[in-house]
C-alpha cells in the first residue's frame, strides 16, 4: 500500500507548524506499514493525477500573494480532486482561499478558488487563542487560532464543529471550519493533526478506501501520548 | 524638566521597592507622562551616543558582549541589564543610576530592545548606532508576523544617526537600508550550519552573502576564528554555541565602527573572557553534577541550540511553558527538527505533553513526562553519571533558575 500526499506550497505556506500535519500523516501511515510519499507543490509545477491526500496551510501575507496566481491555475484540478472525494485538509490561509473570496479591510475583494462554499471578510481584531470544538465524526478537537478574517459558511458546506472554547470561523455563530465531500477546512493550528489523531486517521482511511473501493479498518495505534497532549491542550485558558 | 522628574522618579522607585513590588514599570510610567523628553535629554548628552541592539535571537548575550567590550576599552557604559527591555525599563534604569544633581556619568549607552519596543524607543530618544542581529519567528501571537518584525528594524535603522551594523547573512536584515551600513558575516564554511528562518526545514545555504563584511566568523571548532578587515584572530570563547560566536562578530563590528582605532588583539582578548547572559547557556552545579540551562524561545534558536550543543554525553530535559512570554501557541515546536537527539530523559512545563508528542513523531525516546518543573529537575538529577542539559522556554527558564539557585529541590 502506498499513499501520495500532496503538500501545497510547503515553502510559502508554513507559518504555524503546518509541517507537523504532514509529519503526522506520514508517521501514522508508516507505523501501519503503509508507504507515504510527500509531493511538495511549488508554484509553476503541475498537479499529478494520482494524488491520495491533499494538504495546505497558512502563510504570512507577503507569501500568500506569491502563491495566488499559481493557486488559480491549479484550481480546476484541485476542484476535480475534491469533487472526486480525495481527502483534503486546508488550514487558515488556504482555508480562506478555498472559499469564494476574501474581502480586505479596505473593501478590496481577493478571489478565492470556489471549492468551499464560504467567504471571508477582514475583521477589526485578530482572533487569537486556544480552541476546543465538538464534532460529529471526530469527537472533541483542540487547536490554536490566530486570524483576523471572519468566515461565513454557505449552504453547500457543513461546519467542522461547534465551538466550546475560542472564536472559530467568525466569533459569533459558534461554528468552526467547513466540510465538503472529504475536504476539511479549518482555522486550527496546533498543528491540528498530532493532537487530534482521529482526524488524521480519517484522512488516511478515506484515501485507502478510495484506492480499495471498499470500507477500510485501520490498524489500531497506541495513542497515549496523543491523548494526553489533547487533554492538556483542552484545559489551557483561551 | 528634569531635577523634579529625577527626584519624583527616584522617590516612586523607592516606594515601590519598599512595598516589595520589584517591577520597574511604575516610575517609568510616571516619568513618561510627566516629562516626555526625559530620555532624550539625558541620553542625548552622552559623548559616544546611544547604541541599540535588536533582533529576535541573542540580544541579551550580545548586549552584554558589547557593553563589556566597551568597558574593556575604558568607557563607562550605561546598559539596561535588568532584562526589562522597553522604554519604561530604560527610564527606570536611568533613574537608578542618575545623581539627584542630574549628573549622569557615562560615556555611552548600550541598550537591548526588542523589535517593537526599539521603534517606540526611537520615537523618544536619539539612536546613534544600531546592531541588528536577525529576524526570526518569535511569539507570533505578540508581534504579528515576521515581515512586520523586519519593518520594525527598518524603522530603527532609518533613524540611526551614525551607523547601522547588519547581519549580512539574514535575508531580511541584510537588505535593511540606512545612511551608513556596516556588515558582519560568516564564512562559506559556516553558512550551512546556520539556517535562516526560511530554510529551517528546507535545504541550507552553501554560500555566504557577497556584501563586504567588516568582521566575519571564519571558523569555529574548540576555538573561534574571526577576521577583522584583512587580519585573522583565533581565540577560545566562554560563550557557547555557534550563534553566540556569530553575534560576537556583530559585537566586534560595532565596536570597530564606534572606536575605529581600538586595538584588535586587545578586543579579542576581552571577548574571550565574556560569559553568557543569565539563562543563556549558564552552568550550575547541583549535588556535584553539572547542569547547563539553555533558553529556547523560537524554532531557529531551538534548532541552533540543538546543533550547537547536542552530544551523547548529556542527559537532556526539555521544558515548554505556554505563558504569553513563551508564546501561547506551541505549534512552533513542529518547526524544529529533533531527530538529532537520541534520548530525552524528561519533558516538563505546562506543555510537557506537547513536547513528548512532538518527540514521538521524530521517533526520539522520552523517559518521562513531568509537568512540574521541580519534580522534573529532581528526576533529571537523580543519577550523577552524566552532566545534564536543560532546554527551556522563557518563563520555564526563569522558574528553573529560581529552583536551581534556591536549591529548593534538595
Amino acid at each position: 500500500m502506498k499513499l501520495k500526499i500532496l503538500h501545497l506550497y510547503p515553502k510559502e505556506m508554513n507559518l504555524y507548524g503546518d509541517h507537523g500535519n504532514i509529519l503526522t500523516l506520514v508517521k501514522r501511515c508508516e507505523w501501519r506499514g503503509i508507504r507515504a510519499e510527500v509531493i511538495a507543490h511549488e508554484p509553476g509545477e503541475p498537479i499529478p493525477n494520482d494524488v491520495d491526500i491533499i494538504f495546505g496551510g497558512g502563510g504570512q501575507d507577503s507569501n500568500q500573494n506569491t502563491i495566488e496566481d499559481d493557486l488559480r491555475k491549479i484550481a480546476p484540478k484541485l476542484k476535480e480532486l475534491v469533487e472526486a472525494d480525495v481527502p483534503t485538509l486546508v488550514v487558515c490561509g488556504l482555508y480562506q482561499l478555498f472559499g469564494a473570496y476574501f474581502q480586505t479591510a479596505e473593501g478590496h475583494k481577493i478571489d478565492g478558488i470556489n471549492i468551499l462554499d464560504l467567504y471571508t471578510v477582514a475583521g477589526k481584531n485578530r482572533l487569537i487563542g486556544n480552541v476546543v470544538i465538538d464534532t460529529e465524526d471526530f469527537g472533541e478537537i483542540v487547536g490554536y487560532e490566530n486570524h483576523s478574517g471572519l468566515t461565513r459558511l454557505g449552504q453547500n458546506v457543513k461546519p467542522l464543529g461547534t465551538i466550546s472554547k475560542g472564536y472559530g470561523n467568525n466569533g459569533d455563530d459558534e461554528l468552526e471550519g467547513a466540510r465538503y465531500h472529504n475536504c476539511i477546512g479549518t482555522y486550527l493550528h496546533g498543528p491540528i493533526l498530532p493532537k487530534n489523531p482521529r482526524l488524521a486517521d480519517y484522512l488516511i482511511a478515506k484515501a485507502l478506501e478510495r484506492q480499495a473501493g471498499k470500507p477500510i479498518k485501520l490498524e489500531h495505534l497506541n495513542d497515549t501520548a496523543e491523548n494526553r497532549a489533547h487533554k492538556v491542550a483542552a484545559t489551557r485558558p483561551q | 524638566m528634569k531635577k523634579t522628574s529625577i527626584i519624583l522618579g527616584k522617590t516612586v522607585q523607592k516606594l515601590t521597592r519598599l512595598r516589595g513590588n520589584g517591577g520597574s514599570a511604575l516610575p517609568g510610567l510616571i516619568i513618561e507622562r510627566r516629562d516626555p523628553n526625559f530620555v532624550h535629554d539625558i541620553l542625548g548628552k552622552l559623548p559616544h551616543g546611544v547604541v541599540v541592539v535588536s533582533g529576535t535571537n541573542g540580544k541579551t548575550t550580545t548586549t552584554k558582549m558589547v557593553a563589556e567590550l566597551f568597558e574593556a576599552q575604558g568607557l563607562k557604559v550605561f546598559t539596561n541589564n535588568t532584562g526589562s527591555n522597553f522604554v519604561r525599563g530604560v527610564i527606570s534604569a536611568i533613574l537608578k543610576n542618575i545623581k539627584v544633581s542630574g549628573k549622569f556619568d557615562y560615556d555611552i549607552a548600550v541598550l537591548e530592545l526588542d523589535e517593537a519596543h526599539a521603534v517606540k524607543f526611537s520615537e523618544v530618544a536619539p539612536i546613534d548606532y544600531a546592531l541588528l542581529l536577525n529576524v526570526q519567528r518569535d511569539q507570533l501571537d505578540r508581534f504579528g508576523e515576521i515581515d512586520h518584525t523586519a519593518d520594525c528594524l527598518q524603522k530603527v535603522a532609518k533613524v540611526a544617526k551614525k551607523a547601522v551594523i547588519l547581519n549580512r547573512e539574514d535575508p531580511r536584515v541584510g537588505k535593511i537600508e540606512a545612511k551608513n551600513t556596516v556588515f558582519f558575516g560568516l564564512s562559506d564554511e559556516l553558512i550551512g550550519e546556520f539556517p535562516s528562518d526560511d530554510d529551517l526545514l528546507t535545504a541550507h545555504k552553501t554560500k555566504s552573502s557577497t556584501k563586504p563584511a567588516l568582521v566575519k566568523l571564519e571558523k569555529l571548532n574548540a576555538k573561534a576564528t574571526f577576521s577583522i578587515g584583512k587580519d585573522e584572530y583565533t581565540t577560545p570563547l566562554k560563550v557557547k554555541g555557534i550563534y553566540n560566536a556569530f553575534n560576537a562578530a556583530g559585537a566586534l563590528a560595532l565596536i570597530k565602527t564606534v572606536l575605529p582605532d581600538s586595538d584588535n588583539a586587545k578586543l579579542i582578548d576581552s571577548l574571550a573572557s565574556i560569559e553568557s547572559a543569565f539563562g543563556r547557556g549558564e552552568t550550575f552545579t547541583i549535588n556535584g553534577i553539572e547542569v547547563e540551562l539553555l533558553l529556547v524561545k523560537n524554532p531557529s534558536a531551538f534548532q541552533l541550540s540543538l546543533a550547537s550543543f547536542v552530544d551523547k554525553d548529556h542527559d537532556c530535559m526539555i521544558a515548554i511553558n505556554d505563558a504569553i512570554a513563551d508564546g501561547r501557541d506551541v505549534s512552533w515546536l513542529w518547526n524544529v527538527d529533533f531527530k538529532g537527539l537520541s534520548h530525552v530523559k524528561v519533558t516538563s512545563g505546562t506543555r510537557a505533553t506537547d513536547m513528548a508528542l512532538r518527540l514521538k513523531y521524530d521517533e526520539v525516546e522520552t523517559g518521562a513526562v513531568v509537568e512540574d518543573l521541580k519534580a522534573a529537575i529532581a528526576k533529571l538529577t537523580r543519577d550523577k553519571e552524566r552532566p545534564k542539559r536543560i532546554f527551556a522556554t522563557y518563563t520555564a527558564m526563569l522558574e528553573i533558575r529560581k529552583i536551581i539557585s534556591g536549591k529548593s529541590i534538595l
